[in-house]
């Protein structure tokens, strides 16, 4: 038998439904006093600085960190269950979301003592925003690829070259991307990546922003021109970046931000069709629920195993390949159930827009944070394929 | 739910191996594998697993059971198991004593109904009713005037017109003609019809994820050894994207279905969290099957789709279990109704329970 592939029935632990009440009261709260509108996905004004530092207070960020850091020592499930109802009410979390998932992770791996005491803390209250630079033009989800050049000099290293398709850098205040410091070699093309900490908005560095087709500008191009990074941000081995990436991609793959992209439309659909359902709408959203139900029991369960200490590439990558796919099918499912919905719907206007959006938004859903094909190549090696 | 260290399992899986190799059975023209499997589950007390001991069964647990109907998937096991435990657990719940002997249970469709007359004989029609053909009794739930009521009925009192599903097992119509039960109890408070088609369908669901496992594993290994254009396909990039899409089903379809297991075994009353786990377990593992079971046959090729290769032992299995018990167009509806009867705002809440 393969047996490989386990997804053990987890069920979050007591302590993380009083969480889930508190934070679902935070951010009815921070809806009434016209932070966000929660029926409004296209966030606009998606740079919340003043809710990341609510959240940061509330102790909701760096959950899972050391104490000494400014985090909690609380478990991976607590942390699941806070972004799960970020994400549920549509808040602004972009200013938070990467540092708090990924950054954070990899500076308390790989970074020296003083940056880690300096750093995370600041995080941890919601005053940092955090950029992963890792595409590069003509790269992309080719990691190995990446040309841009981090040269040996007195004291650090100057960096040359372009990152690409990075979410947020026109926000942040700090990246943390992988640079070349030595070609790869025959026997491993991997070799020769080193991952570095970047203190952005300083000479240097030109961020210039991309629009999406969803009207947004949220990824950006940025050019680094002798830009000079210090010896103690290098983070990790020099050379030896390919070793800690995939790690921490587990995390970036298998959290409930993996499917409820575009959960919003469903809420609405639900909303619009009423509580007497013809045969018709009650199949469709029966079918979406059982998928989405599914979903979160499979994300929910490699939470489990992250929480348990386990690496779980293949699991995470999974729930990445499927929960992406479910949530760009989504939008298009809804519409065509949404069809039939009668015209004086109390909700058809939010229901349209967010479909509009959603609509726009779905291309994306399984490029960002590995493309489809690079995911199928991962599952396939773990089924021992190559 | 593969390498358990659960002692249930471990027997079964034992059993299996020796008396239920798909291969064997394959080839094995006359069901003569048969007898001896049924024994050998029998006397290791599997059949009646979800019977307490006082009412002549071995007494394991909700979720044992559930693990070795799982386990029974894998090895697509095509003897009255399930049906058997269904129908114990059935009875049980009226506190009817087990027979020995194959049994099954009906009504298997959410459509059919069983009534019970004022002088207690028993009459109506149940199809699709899985193995009737082969069980000695009945565990039927009927609906009276008084409520629900749970028989034990001699099988050969029922008029069977025998059928075969998609997988070539038996799959029958059974007309109940003013029957009169070996036994018969009221049902405990709450018990109704749904119940027992979301417990039938959650050991179906169980079956399939089982099925999908072996047609992953029998796929990967395929892959690995058939040599096209010169190299194994498993070399080439569209066969392994195809079996990167069968192990998300079969993960998927494995994670529905033991959730909904463990939360059948762990709940107190089939409530609306349970009713959302049984449901979308249904649901999900049927089109698993429909997906997950293309990409297995598309893997092997035409050798696949012979009789001699134990490929449709699965497959067809598979896709067979998703009619008993509700369809997953069936429970799509019931679960869509009961979604949008909470209302919109209450959906996540439902979805994020536990």
């Amino acid at each position: 038998m393969t047996a490989a592939l386990r997804f053990d029935p987890i069920r979050l632990p007591e302590k993380c439904e009083r969480l889930r009440k508190e934070v679902r009261a935070f951010l009815a709260e921070e809806i009434a006093a016209g932070t966000f509108d929660p029926h409004k996905p296209n966030r606009e004004d998606t740079d919340a600085p003043e809710f990341s530092r609510r959240v940061g207070a509330k102790g909701w960020l760096g959950m899972t960190w050391p104490k000494k850091y400014g985090g909690q020592e609380r478990s991976f499930l607590e942390r699941y269950v806070v972004t799960e109802e970020m994400r549920v009410a549509n808040a602004p979390t972009r200013r938070f979301f990467v540092a708090d998932r990924q950054s954070g992770p990899v500076l308390l791996k790989y970074a020296p003592e003083n940056i880690k005491m300096d750093i995370l803390p600041r995080i941890c209250r919601g005053e940092i925003c955090f950029a992963i630079g890792m595409s590069e033009p003509n790269s992309g989800s080719d990691l190995f690829a990446a040309k841009t050049r981090a040269t040996k000099t007195d004291g650090g290293y100057l960096i040359n070259g372009t990152k690409i398709w990075t979410s947020s850098a026109h926000i942040a205040d700090y990246m943390i991307a992988i640079f070349r410091t030595s070609p790869p070699t025959k026997e491993n093309r991997r070799h020769g990546l080193t991952q570095f900490l970047v203190k952005m908005k300083q000479p240097g560095i030109q961020v210039n922003p991309i629009g999406q087709i969803t009207g947004q500008y949220e990824f950006n191009e940025v050019v680094f021109t002798d830009f000079f990074v210090p010896d103690d941000h290098v983070l990790g081995e020099v050379d030896g970046a390919w070793k800690q990436a995939t790690s921490e991609l587990a995390y970036e793959r298998s959290g409930p931000e993996r499917f409820l992209e575009t959960y919003y439309v469903l809420t609405e659909l639900v909303r619009a069709v009423g509580p007497n359902p013809d045969t018709r709408s009650a199949e469709g959203i029966g079918r979406l629920v059982a998928q989405l139900h599914t979903m979160r029991r499979m994300s929910v369960s490699v939470a489990g195993m992250l929480e348990a200490g386990k690496e779980p590439v293949v699991e995470a990558s999974i729930v990445k390949d499927i929960g992406t796919v479910w949530e760009q099918q989504l939008p298009h499912r809804v519409r065509d159930l949404a069809a039939f919905v009668e015209e004086t719907a109390t909700n058809r206007e939010t229901l349209e827009r967010q479909l509009d959006f959603a609509i726009k938004t779905a291309p994306k859903l399984t490029i960002q944070g590995g493309t489809t094909e690079v995911l199928r190549g991962i599952i396939a090696r773990g089924l021992g394929l190559r | 739910m593969a390498e358990s260290d659960n002692i249930v399992v471990e027997t079964a899986e034992k059993i299996f191996a020796d008396l239920a190799d798909p291969q064997t059975i394959n080839n094995d023209r006359k069901d003569s594998w048969q007898e001896p499997l049924w024994q050998a589950l029998s006397e290791a007390g599997l059949t009646l697993s979800w019977v307490p001991d006082d009412l002549g069964g071995s007494g394991a647990s909700l979720a044992d059971g559930f693990a070795l109907l799982n386990a029974a998937g894998r090895f697509a096991v095509a003897v009255p198991l399930a049906e058997t435990m269904l129908a114990g657990w059935l009875l049980a719940q009226a506190k009817i004593t087990s027979p020995d002997g194959e049994m099954t249970v009906l009504p298997a469709s959410p459509r059919d109904r069983i009534t019970l007359d004022a002088d207690g004989a028993l009459s109506g029609r149940a199809r699709g009713v899985p193995f009737a053909k082969a069980a000695k009794h009945f565990a039927v739930l009927a609906h009276g005037k008084d409520g629900v009521s749970i028989a034990l009925v001699d099988a050969s009192k029922g008029r069977i017109e025998a059928g075969l599903n998609v997988g070539y097992d038996h799959s029958d119509t059974v007309t109940l003609d003013k029957v009169q039960p070996v036994a018969i109890k009221p049902a405990a408070k709450g018990f109704d019809q749904t119940n027992l088609m979301l417990m039938g369908g959650v050991a179906r669901s169980l079956q399939i994820a089982g099925a999908l496992e072996s047609m992953l594993d029998i796929s990967v290994r395929y892959s690995n050894e058939r040599v096209a254009f010169e190299k194994k396909i498993s070399k080439f990039q569209a066969v392994q994207h195809n079996l990167a899409r069968l192990a998300g089903e079969s993960a998927a379809a494995l994670a529905a279905a033991t959730s909904a297991a463990d939360a059948i075994a762990s709940a107190k009353s089939f409530n609306d969290e349970v009713y959302l786990e049984a449901a979308s377990a249904k649901i999900r593992c049927a089109e698993a099957a429909e997906k997950g079971g293309a990409i297995a046959h598309q893997v092997h090729g035409a050798i696949g789709f012979t009789m001699e290769h134990i490929l449709h032992r699965y497959s067809l299995r598979a896709l067979a279990w998703r009619d008993d018990f509700g369809s997953e167009s069936h429970w799509a509806v019931e679960l869509g109704k009961l979604v949008a009867n909470r209302g919109a705002d209450e959906l996540w809440p439902l979805v994020a329970s536990r």
